[in-house]
């Protein structure tokens, strides 16, 4: 069989996507028509700039989504000969039922490119979301009372927070995403107490922590309901939090490598602070409101005031911010993986890959290449996407 | 400069059926339409209207100067001859600063934080007339002196943020000035400022017109202003100038009804709210893109007819001497006619006292000041024995300017600060020591608030229904959450509001709308002492008069104690059965509003009524103008803290004044002053308003 | 203003205690103090062995003594060993223990051992430092003047064509770390795929030499990354000053527009940036490191890679001496500098 010839390439693997375009046109067709029902989300499609990276994160979105259906070859997969191949070689032997060539050329280890590219977006996009959450939660369950109460509880959370971030972050990271700090530590009925492990066991307490103090400051008054969403909230919560932080699901359905473990709650550690002080300053800003005074002087909770009469008028800059997080958040995890501190060697995600790639990047350039465009384009339309967010709730 | 036709017998400014537009994506909104208006050399002329009539719009037509968005589609604007809207940039910036200047609202941040006012001012003259840097800073010394600014030099020197914001406004007039300007364009130069400080200004600002011989074109929202100010008004609605002529033929013989139900809105003295209520000018101003076919005041007209009025555009016609009126049924209408009387109330019984305060203090700490913190730690005295009762259906008035106080004692009152010492008595009840949180629901429903700003008063992310049930929760009202929305549905009857307006979000409400919902929240727990903060300040004068008489309204209803938080002596007169003149943390006078009102008065409340403009031409007012600014709460004066600016105080002897914080005199019906000035200086006290005879 | 430079100094200094103290607590953990009994003393030792050895080289200690003993605030430690020798930490090999001081941590200039490099720590840093002070100053150069400019040129006019473009552009910047643009330039300018080869792959020569051709690509990757922010902080900051209404004044005063972007809004909109730019040294570091790497140049951030992963704890711990140091100065300037820069700070 011939090698594939740059337009041929191009052709295939723009098919290749064919569900990510249809599931793309789909998403487009849809919230076009309706856009003007959809608030902040359907104004996005007035502005190119927004729709532009709108279409760059949905695409990679959905790409994770389809991974198996696109990519072409097994990622770990190493084909015998295809050491450093060139973009659209064939086979050397081809098999029955595999794919007949390597669209973008095969790794130093002779695993095929382009796949890896394809299953990588969707480690990359589940980590980096989900990590910012995390550091969202924490971020806001703090940020809140110390903009709000101000005072001593402000001075020492801030103080916190600008130690966290006077941390020179690849330091952080070579610190503490090793081998060795995972099993250092007491051992507390089974589980280790190091370092990873009990910021886990922080961390991941937040958002159950928040949604029980959202329930009980709305729905005090009537205890009934209060009493059901925070009942669902502490079992589901608990459930996961068992699961992720001290690999304790009975179902085994959460769990959590440890070295995932370890990479996610750097990531968040490294993202909260941030947060914090941008939630810090809003709440400051936001409790000199009127509506403020009037939930205060009608007797109203610290925290009721903080979470539904601060927060929802802050969630303009936040959705913004989480936007740009995220993207800033695949950047620190393409840094661990480039510094070979990431999730697995053999893991597909992008920062891994180039690391893999650099070595023989004078000569073999496409293997570092495509992994290091593909991060790109995620973070731009990130980017873009939330300038377009910001452009537009400005519009008000 | 000026075009060669041009003689200084003829108009400096003349407007001619000018429109503008302001383009967004979605559709082309006009924002003035047919506008025309001439202003004569050294004539004064007003341009009064509600927000959003476009008045604003009209002034930065004239400088040229509409954004990206905004657009002249039509007429042309001739200063000196020469038309403005043909000229090209270089030509405009050669008039701009030089020829026409512009005053504006808000003087702190007209004024670059980073520039020294010197070179502020002094780089007028330096582009326009090339002078020399030397001679520059020459010049603005000499201008600064003239606009009275005490001690010109360290002025020069100063960054705006070191200035008070009456000498901030003031600069913006000097740097107006400094290069002789042909027309002066005042935009609300005086919204921002307290009264007292206002008045200052307004001074100035006529003297120096008439010192210069300047043309003024004064945009206001005040009538009484405008009054005191101009010599002619052109009145705006909704993008239309409506009505025009000069001061004395629009008061007197207004010939538009627009005009008409404005002076009927306004608090003028003689109004009463039992005997001769104010009538609120009905429905809403209409939006740009959605006003109506015809007359854009038809919809809220009393004179509408249906047919003629909404049929086709209506012209300016002319209905007197350089006196014009936008309304085909001038000549129909019986001028004259006494607004139609709506039923006369019944006088709120007054009732027993509800809330009583002994003694009041309350002191901050502030440690230092400035970012960097350091220096001694201050104690700012906000409230001083402050000793007061009110009773139930009584509406009590607590009147001051900025630093006086006033907010302080509502949270204290409240529950959000602790009183240092003194004692509050809420029926039975010492609640001075108790904490919002520690205070039972039955304390916290029965005190409550209206908050000043219409803008901020709503959680702008809930809807108006889900924000009145949350009080209703709160409050413990209704047993289930169907009650609890019956409820709020007849809490929005109560403010008179559809109750569609229950899934509505704040910001599909207009300002006069939020204020009720507002109302309705604080009612929701059946409250019994009502602080309104400043409740209609930020509103068109028009609904003003609705949400007024909505307040008074409930509290004869209810018996309510209403505690009248506002700086408008006007509306202080009209609403209120007691007033409380607070200065710098004092109570300086206590009376009816009767006592309050007529002399003998405390020398503050004598400028302060002085100060507040009236819109009557039947009103002689004596002029008293105070110096300089009210001190800062963190530094105040030694002994009476009004001395610094009191003009009774050569009248006591022996320094006193600055020695001692004045006794409280208690004069006859249970007034109260708090001043050294003996019987004999108060009763030669003369009234500041008095009404000619018609 | 003294007050407030004693607590600014005061908190730098409580800072910079604990993130020191972060960095030898988690440097001195369990596992690596018996990675370096192993390699000091042998792979294949037991681990009562490893017990006795980190015994004799005072690591048996409690965290916070050493600690203290590493900072110079407490005694070297010392022992005596069977034969009577007597080793402690301020006692060099072979050299007099009675003659040895008492104190010697960082405070006293003595920054220990490289077990990589076999050189004092101290001596290792000063050269590799003086390296990357090349690189920092030269992408400085290029990256402050280019983003100030574009930023101001974007914020002067918002929504015009060239601000959409250099908005743009900025973006595009931001988006591309230091990793995936090196390897770009290096796969355009440097690989044998393009064979455009203009620049070198490797800024290794630049070392000893520095020329356009070895060391443009290091510092435009490292430069462009924070181009991109610098720039959109100063469009932000331009752009909001563009609205307010002193430039409205000063426009009507009849200045013109050139002199009003130049006299009036350039102060007062690089006020923010200039913050950015102080709190940038920081995330140049990471750029730093990642270049360096990439680029194979053996500056600081090389020698941070190094000391990281070859578990070498007096000089990890140096680096990072280093590093917190260069935070918190900067954090300083920045402080100053903005109180400096606007007079209602500087006033009050």
């Amino acid at each position: 069989m011939d090698a594939l010839g740059f337009t041929q390439i191009l052709v295939t693997m723009i098919g290749r996507f064919w569900p990510v375009w249809i599931a793309l046109a789909l998403t487009f067709a849809l919230s076009i028509t309706y856009k003007r029902r959809l608030g902040l989300y359907g104004r996005l499609f007035d502005s190119p700039i927004g729709m532009t990276g709108f279409a760059l994160v949905m695409f990679w979105v959905f790409t994770a989504l389809f991974a198996n259906i696109v990519a072409t070859h097994d990622p770990l997969a190493q084909i015998s000969g295809m050491k450093n191949a060139l973009p659209g070689s064939p086979l050397k032997n081809p098999v029955e039922g595999i794919y007949a060539h390597y669209l973008l050329g095969g790794d130093n280890l002779a695993r095929d490119v382009f796949s890896r590219m394809v299953v990588g977006a969707r480690s990359v996009l589940t980590i980096a979301p989900a990590a910012t959450a995390f550091a969202f939660m924490a971020g806001i369950t703090l940020g809140l009372p110390a903009g709000y109460f101000g005072g001593r509880l402000d001075t020492g959370l801030s103080f916190v927070a600008n130690l966290v971030l006077a941390f020179p972050v690849i330091l952080m990271f070579y610190l503490l995403v090793t081998p060795e700090i995972r099993e250092t530590g007491p051992l507390l009925l089974g589980w280790r107490a190091s370092i990873p492990n009990v910021m886990a066991a922080i961390l991941f307490a937040f958002p159950i922590l928040f949604l029980c103090i959202l329930w009980n400051a709305r729905f005090f008054t009537t205890p009934a309901r209060r009493n059901l969403y925070v009942g669902v909230t502490l079992v589901l919560g608990l459930w996961i939090y068992a699961g992720l932080a001290f690999r304790a699901d009975p179902f085994g359905l959460w769990i959590m490598e440890p070295n995932l473990l370890n990479v996610f709650v750097s990531v968040v550690f490294v993202n909260a602070p941030t947060v914090f002080r941008i939630v810090r300053g809003i709440t400051m800003d936001l409790k000199s409101r009127d509506y403020v005074a009037a939930a205060q002087t009608r007797g109203e909770g610290p925290w009721y005031i903080m979470l539904w009469e601060v927060l929802p008028n802050a969630r303009g800059p936040l959705i913004v911010d989480f936007c740009l997080r995220i993207g800033y958040t695949t950047i620190l995890l393409g840094t661990l993986g480039f510094f070979g501190l990431g999730v697995s060697p053999e893991s597909p995600d992008w920062g891994s890959t180039i690391n893999a790639g650099r070595k023989l990047l004078s000569i073999f350039p496409v293997p570092a290449l495509v992994p290091a465009i593909a991060l790109m384009s995620l973070v731009l339309g990130l980017n873009l996407l939330a300038d377009g967010l910001r452009e537009e709730s400005l519009k008000d | 400069m000026t075009s060669s036709d041009w003689t200084p017998d003829q108009p400096i400014l003349e407007i001619e059926n000018l429109s503008i537009s302001f383009f967004t994506r979605l559709r082309e909104i006009p924002a003035v339409m047919d506008f025309s208006c001439t202003v004569l050399p050294g004539e004064a002329m007003g341009l009064v209207g509600e927000s959003g009539c476009g008045k604003s719009t009209v002034a930065l037509a004239v400088m040229r100067y509409l954004g990206k968005n905004g657009r002249i589609t039509g007429g042309s604007i001739r200063f000196k001859g020469r038309d403005l809207t043909q000229m090209s940039d270089d030509e405009l910036r050669r008039i701009r600063g030089s020829e026409i200047a512009m005053i504006y609202q808000e003087p702190m941040a007209s004024l670059n934080p980073a520039m020294r006012i010197g070179a502020q001012l002094a780089e007028v003259p330096m582009i326009h007339r090339g002078m020399a840097r030397a001679e520059a800073w020459a010049l603005a010394r000499q201008i600064v002196a003239d606009v009275r600014l005490p001690d010109p030099d360290r002025i020069l020197q100063a960054y705006p943020h070191q200035l008070s914001g009456g000498q901030q406004q003031r600069i913006v007039i000097a740097m107006a000035l400094m290069s002789k300007p042909a027309l002066l364009i005042l935009d609300e130069p005086t919204t921002a400022l307290d009264v007292t400080v206002e008045a200052g200004i307004v001074d100035l600002v006529k003297e120096l017109a008439e010192k210069y011989g300047t043309s003024m074109l004064f945009i206001s929202h005040n009538l009484g202003l405008v009054m005191e100010v101009c010599d002619r008004l052109t009145v705006m609605y909704s993008g239309e100038a409506v009505e025009t002529g000069s001061v004395a033929e629009v008061f007197d013989r207004m010939r538009h009804p627009y005009t008409q139900a404005l002076f009927r809105s306004i608090p003028l003295p003689g109004a009463d709210k039992n005997s001769r209520p104010l009538v609120a000018i009905p429905g809403n101003f209409p939006l740009p893109h959605e006003r109506p076919n015809g007359c854009n005041f038809g919809p809220r007209c009393d004179y509408f007819a249906e047919g003629r009025c909404n049929a086709g555009d209506i012209t300016m016609t002319e209905v007197g001497p350089r006196h014009e009126s936008r309304c085909l049924r001038v000549d129909e209408i019986d001028w004259s006619a006494p607004p139609v009387a709506k039923a006369t109330q019944g006088k709120a019984e007054i009732g027993e006292v509800v809330l009583r305060m002994e003694d009041l203090r309350k002191y901050y700490e502030v440690t230092g000041g400035g970012v960097f913190g350091g220096g001694p730690a201050k104690v700012v005295k906000a409230n001083e024995t402050l000793s007061f009762e009110a009773r139930a259906g009584e509406t009590l008035a607590i009147v001051g300017e900025s630093g006086c106080g006033k907010s302080t004692f509502a949270k204290v009152l409240m529950g959000l600060e602790t009183a240092t010492s003194g004692k509050i008595m809420l029926y039975d009840r010492d609640i001075q020591n108790t904490p919002i949180e520690k205070r039972n629901t039955d304390t916290v429903s029965g005190v409550q608030m209206v908050f000043q700003n219409p803008f901020d008063t709503l959680n702008p992310s809930m809807t108006v229904g889900r924000q009145i049930i949350r009080a209703l929760e709160i409050f413990g009202q209704g047993a289930s959450d169907e009650d609890r929305r019956a409820r709020m549905l007849e809490l929005l009857d109560l403010v008179k509001l559809p109750r569609a307006f229950a899934d509505r979000m704040p910001r599909q409400l207009s300002g006069g709308q939020k204020q009720r919902v507002g109302i309705a929240r604080a009612f929701a727990g059946g409250a019994k002492v009502v602080v309104a903060d400043e409740p209609v300040s930020a509103l068109d004068v028009s609904v003003q008069a609705a949400v007024t008489d909505l307040l008074m309204d409930i509290q004869r209803e209810n018996g309510t104690t209403l505690l009248f938080i506002s700086h408008d002596l006007s509306i202080v007169r009209y609403l209120s059965d007691r007033v409380m003149v607070m200065y710098l943390g004092h109570v300086v006078e206590l009376g009816t509003t009767d006592q309050v009102f007529q002399p003998p008065y405390h020398p503050y409340t004598e400028a302060l009524l002085s100060a507040v403009p009236i819109a009557d031409t039947h009103v002689q007012k004596k002029r008293i103008v105070l110096e300089g600014d009210i001190p800062s709460a963190m530094n105040p004066p030694p002994g009476c803290p009004f001395q610094t600016r009191c003009r009774w105080k050569s009248q006591v002897p022996g320094g006193l004044c600055e020695r001692e914080v004045p006794p409280v005199q208690h004069l006859a019906g249970g007034h109260q002053i708090k001043c050294h000035l003996s019987d004999e200086a108060l009763t030669t006290m003369e009234p500041v308003i008095k009404i000619a005879a018609e | 203003m003294a007050k407030f430079l004693f607590r600014r100094l005061f908190t730098m200094i409580a800072t910079a205690l604990c993130l020191t103290f972060i960095v030898f607590y988690l440097t001195n953990l369990p596992p690596n103090l018996e990675k370096i009994a192993k390699s000091e003393a042998g792979s294949r030792i037991s681990d009562a062995e490893v017990e006795s050895w980190l015994q004799k080289n005072g690591y048996a200690q409690p965290l916070l003594g050493r600690y203290g003993e590493w900072l110079g605030v407490l005694p070297g430690w010392t022992a005596t060993a069977d034969d009577g020798k007597v080793t402690g930490r301020c006692i060099p090999k072979g050299s007099d223990p009675a003659a040895a001081p008492r104190f010697c941590g960082v405070l006293q200039g003595n920054w220990g051992w490289s077990n990589v490099f076999k050189e004092p720590v101290s001596q290792i840093i000063a050269t590799r430092l003086s390296l990357t002070g090349w690189l920092m100053l030269s992408v400085m150069a290029l990256m402050v003047p280019v983003a100030l400019l574009i930023g101001v040129l974007a914020g002067m006019r918002e929504g015009s064509k060239l601000d959409r473009t250099l908005s743009t552009f900025s973006i595009a910047t931001t988006a591309t770390p230091e990793y995936v643009s090196g390897v770009l330039f290096i796969t355009i300018f440097a690989s044998s795929m393009t064979g455009l080869k203009w620049f070198k792959g490797s800024a290794t020569s630049a070392m000893d030499d520095i020329t356009f051709e070895n060391f443009f690509l290091p510092v435009l990757t490292i430069a462009l990354y924070g181009i991109g922010y610098i720039a959109r902080m100063t469009r932000a900051s331009m752009t909001e000053v563009m609205t307010a209404q002193y430039i409205r004044t000063a426009l009507l005063k009849g200045v013109s527009f050139r002199q009003v972007v130049m006299r009036h809004a350039l102060r007062n909109a690089l006020i923010a940036p200039f913050t950015v730019i102080m709190l940038q040294f920081p995330w140049l570091l990471n750029g730093v490191v990642i270049v360096e790497t990439l680029f194979n140049y053996k500056g600081f951030g090389w020698t941070l890679v190094q000391a990281a992963g070859n578990n070498d704890i007096d000089l990890l711990l140096g680096c990072s001496v280093v590093a917190v140091a260069v935070v918190l100065i900067t954090q300083l300037i920045s402080d100053v500098g903005y109180a400096w820069l606007n007079p209602r700070i500087r006033l009050s």
